[in-house]
């Protein structure tokens, strides 16, 4: 088929200003971290970005106790509409400087500058915006007449979303009147420190935020520390586990959004187009590093053909390449750690008799790159149908009837996700009601929203992010 | 005339809706409040701890998926029946908690109306912890809370009525099945409790009750990986070994207060929305 050429549509990166050396954010200054810093990388190019101070205990315990200081004199008895206001603030801030983060996350993180620019950056300040709302009215969400704050919030994000995911923790443990100490992924930590400039333009009170920059063992710190009042994480279910043992005992609360392993499900029913649009998206977007990736495609047997057919003529359009061009679709790799892990786990799919497919063309020379991935022939029993790849990696399993469909979609210790395409409604609301997952997308997939509760059911965690239903995460009741 | 010599009772567990000895063969000696001799109570084993889980995993499609207006009169039906039994559990209420007549009769009192309570929030759970999601874009998107599934439940060790019910009412009133260890040393009214759940039109494996020491079966629920949900109020000191172990499969862990609480209070949705998850649905509108 000829198609078209694209010329390169590359974004301007003079928007950023790189510098050589990141400190740690605390009590509202940046200061040197105690550890061997860390370089950050640019994984598109293998470019060192920057160094980036590494906390150690102690810088993890100046944390705490400025987040504390924070609570106790300021935040805490702060009138909630001024808390608010406070949070208004830096959701236009971040509008304001979007594209400026937009670019800065495409560097550091490998992710297309269309998704950061349409999806992580917009929705972070809209998780901003919609909890500056909640600030000054917390009575009204569910927990009694009063509800008070816990304290110091420890927060552990991933890579895989930087600033969404620093939103997701950060907006509504402030709008609940929190403070936090948030520890940003070792290999993304820009952004992050990017946001602490804007909590600096927005007069945000010294210490209600402190971001502390390291890897495990600084995260590690900031959960365990003991004047810490509750523990968020978002990220593998080996370390939520970790992190649960941790705080068992302690009078922490603690909220987990761990892995996943969806199925996503196509009836024979389905309008064919929409659903290949729908599962490339599932398991596609930012490079299948997506706790909620559709990565396991239940197609019903009737329609198994056409729709793998159909699904891999739109895979060989897909453009894989330089994350700052606008005309790509999936990015980098975020780490050669990452990259690793997915060629092993593609590695025991072909060694298990699952059969491999990727798309014609070749990949930059520099930089972690993977094709996009298709394994048919995939039993329920194969690795790649039950461990969470973290990539872009489909794995096609077929079904015959709805019944069959719900067992195997439910058939993982996982219950994250789902995806259900179908043209009939009952179905659609039968199939929804019996998956055991926080999220199922019905014709549609990867939808987020700050008004819309995100969470999983069994190890994919527990807690929700978003909606009233995420306040609870942060209060407690009167 | 001779006085009747009265028919006794041989207490056993409430598994999967039947009455078995437990299977090691093992019984425990109950006395009351003065130290004198009441009952042979069963004592569970690892084995009897399984069975129950595997009774109430098979109960849990059924029970959760049942209308939200039937559960919630099956469970009134629970506490019309155990109102029909008050005599009975207050005179067990009394012996094991050492309390007068008049106050065990409250606390008898106070369990019926706990039920009663719970009962009424079977179809307002979805209603006051739901809803719809007004998000930026052409999606009807909405929440449902729904049950985690089978929870096992450490009774708490004092109250051995009231304390009980408020630990069990909400975890059925959710929709989740049940596992419950009772009270160690004041198992009777625990037992007389499944006979009320077995004559209440409550499926059989929804609600499993065992007698025996939550010490010692404890752990095995904590690490169970059928088991979705704990409750740790009786666990006593073993509850931090207990929250550590059900990390290991991430349960949902409704940790064991400082000491145990004044079961009288109003207890909100503190002891439902612990094994609650909250499912969101997406779907685009457009014509």
């Amino acid at each position: 088929m000829s198609v078209f050429e694209y010329a390169p549509a590359p974004e301007s990166r003079s928007i950023v200003t790189l510098r050589s050396h990141y400190g740690l954010f605390v009590d509202g200054e940046f200061t040197d971290g105690g550890g061997a810093p860390l370089k950050t990388v640019n994984p598109a190019t293998e470019e060192v970005l920057g160094e980036v101070a590494v906390g150690t205990d102690a810088d993890v315990d100046r944390a705490v106790r400025a987040a504390r200081k924070a609570f106790t004199r300021v935040w805490g008895p702060m009138r909630p509409a001024d808390r608010g206001k406070y949070l208004f603030r830096i959701a236009r801030l971040l509008q304001e400087r979007a594209r400026e983060f937009a670019v800065l996350e495409t560097l550091d993180n490998g992710k297309p500058i269309t998704e950061s620019r349409d999806v992580d950056v917009p929705l972070a300040a809209a998780h901003f915006f919609y909890h500056a709302g909640w600030a000054d009215k917390l009575e009204h969400a569910g927990l009694g007449p009063a509800p008070r704050p816990l304290g110091v919030a420890g927060q552990v994000i991933p890579w895989n979303f930087p600033l969404l995911m620093l939103a997701w923790k950060v907006a509504p443990a402030l709008a609940a009147g929190n403070t936090v100490v948030l520890k940003p992924a070792e290999t993304t930590p820009l952004t992050a420190l990017l946001f602490a400039e804007v909590c600096q333009q927005a007069d945000l009170p010294p210490g209600v935020v402190n971001i502390v920059t390291g890897a495990g063992d600084t995260g590690r710190a900031v959960v365990e520390h003991a004047d810490v009042d509750k523990v968020a994480f978002t990220g593998s279910t080996e370390v939520g586990k970790q992190i649960a043992r941790s705080v068992a005992g302690t009078r922490k609360a603690l909220t987990l959004e761990l892995g996943g392993k969806a199925a996503n499900i196509v009836f024979d029913d389905a309008p064919v187009d929409q659903a290949v649009e729908g599962i490339v998206r599932g398991i596609f977007f930012n490079q299948g590093h997506v706790c909620c990736a559709g990565s396991r495609l239940l197609v019903q047997e009737s329609v198994h053909d056409e729709v793998i057919a159909s699904l891999q003529r739109r895979i060989g359009t897909l453009r894989v390449g330089d994350p700052l061009d606008k005309n790509t679709d999936v990015g980098a790799i975020n780490s050669p750690e990452q990259l690793a892990r997915i060629r092993e786990l593609v590695g025991i799919g072909e060694a298990e008799g699952a059969h491999a497919w990727q798309p014609e063309g070749d990949l930059p020379e520099r930089g972690y790159w993977h094709k996009p991935t298709v394994f048919t022939d995939v039993t329920p029993a194969h690795r790649i149908a039950r461990d969470e790849v973290f990539g872009p990696v489909l794995s096609v399993l077929t079904f015959r009837t709805p019944d069959e469909a719900v067992a195997k979609a439910n058939n993982t210790t996982y219950g994250l996700s789902a995806g259900i395409w179908s043209e009939k409604g009952s179905r659609i609301l039968a199939v929804a009601d019996q998956l055991r997952a926080g999220v199922v997308w019905a014709n549609t997939f990867n939808q987020f929203d700050p008004t819309s509760p995100f969470g999983g059911y069994k190890q994919s965690g527990y807690g929700r992010e978003g909606g009233r239903t995420g306040l609870r995460a942060y209060l407690k009741e009167s | 005339m001779s006085e009747r010599i009265e028919v006794r009772k041989t207490y056993k567990l409430y598994v999967g809706g039947k009455f078995p000895r437990s299977e090691s063969g093992r019984t425990y000696s109950v006395a009351d409040g003065r130290g004198h001799f009441v009952a042979n109570a069963a004592k569970a084993s690892r084995k009897d701890a399984r069975d129950a889980v595997v009774a109430a995993r098979a109960a849990f499609a059924g029970w959760s998926g049942a209308t939200a207006y039937n559960r919630g009169q099956v469970l009134y039906r629970v506490a019309e029946v155990m109102e029909g039994r008050a005599a009975q559990f207050a005179e067990e209420v009394a012996a094991g908690e050492g309390l007068s007549a008049a106050k065990a009769r409250a606390a008898v009192d106070a369990a019926v109306d706990r039920w009663v309570w719970y009962a009424g929030w079977t179809d307002k759970l979805a209603a006051v912890l739901g809803g719809t999601n007004p998000v930026a874009g052409p999606y009807f998107d909405f929440s449902v809370p729904e049950p985690t599934g089978v929870v096992a439940v450490l009774a708490p060790q004092r109250s051995s009525l009231l304390g009980l019910v408020s630990a069990l009412a909400p975890v059925l009133a959710t929709g989740c099945t049940a596992v419950v260890v009772s009270s160690y040393q004041r198992p009777l009214p625990a037992i007389t409790l499944s006979e009320v759940l077995a004559t209440s039109d409550v499926p059989g494996g929804v609600a499993n009750l065992l007698t025996g020491d939550a010490a010692e079966i404890g752990p095995w629920l904590a690490e169970h990986a059928d088991v979705d949900g704990i409750d740790l109020t009786g666990a006593g000191t073993a509850a931090m070994e207990l929250e550590r172990s059900a990390a290991g499969t991430l349960k949902r862990v409704l940790r064991a207060p400082a000491d145990e609480p004044d079961w009288t209070g109003d207890p909100g949705l503190s002891r439902m929305t612990p094994f609650l998850e909250t499912k969101t649905v997406w779907h685009p509108m457009g014509v």
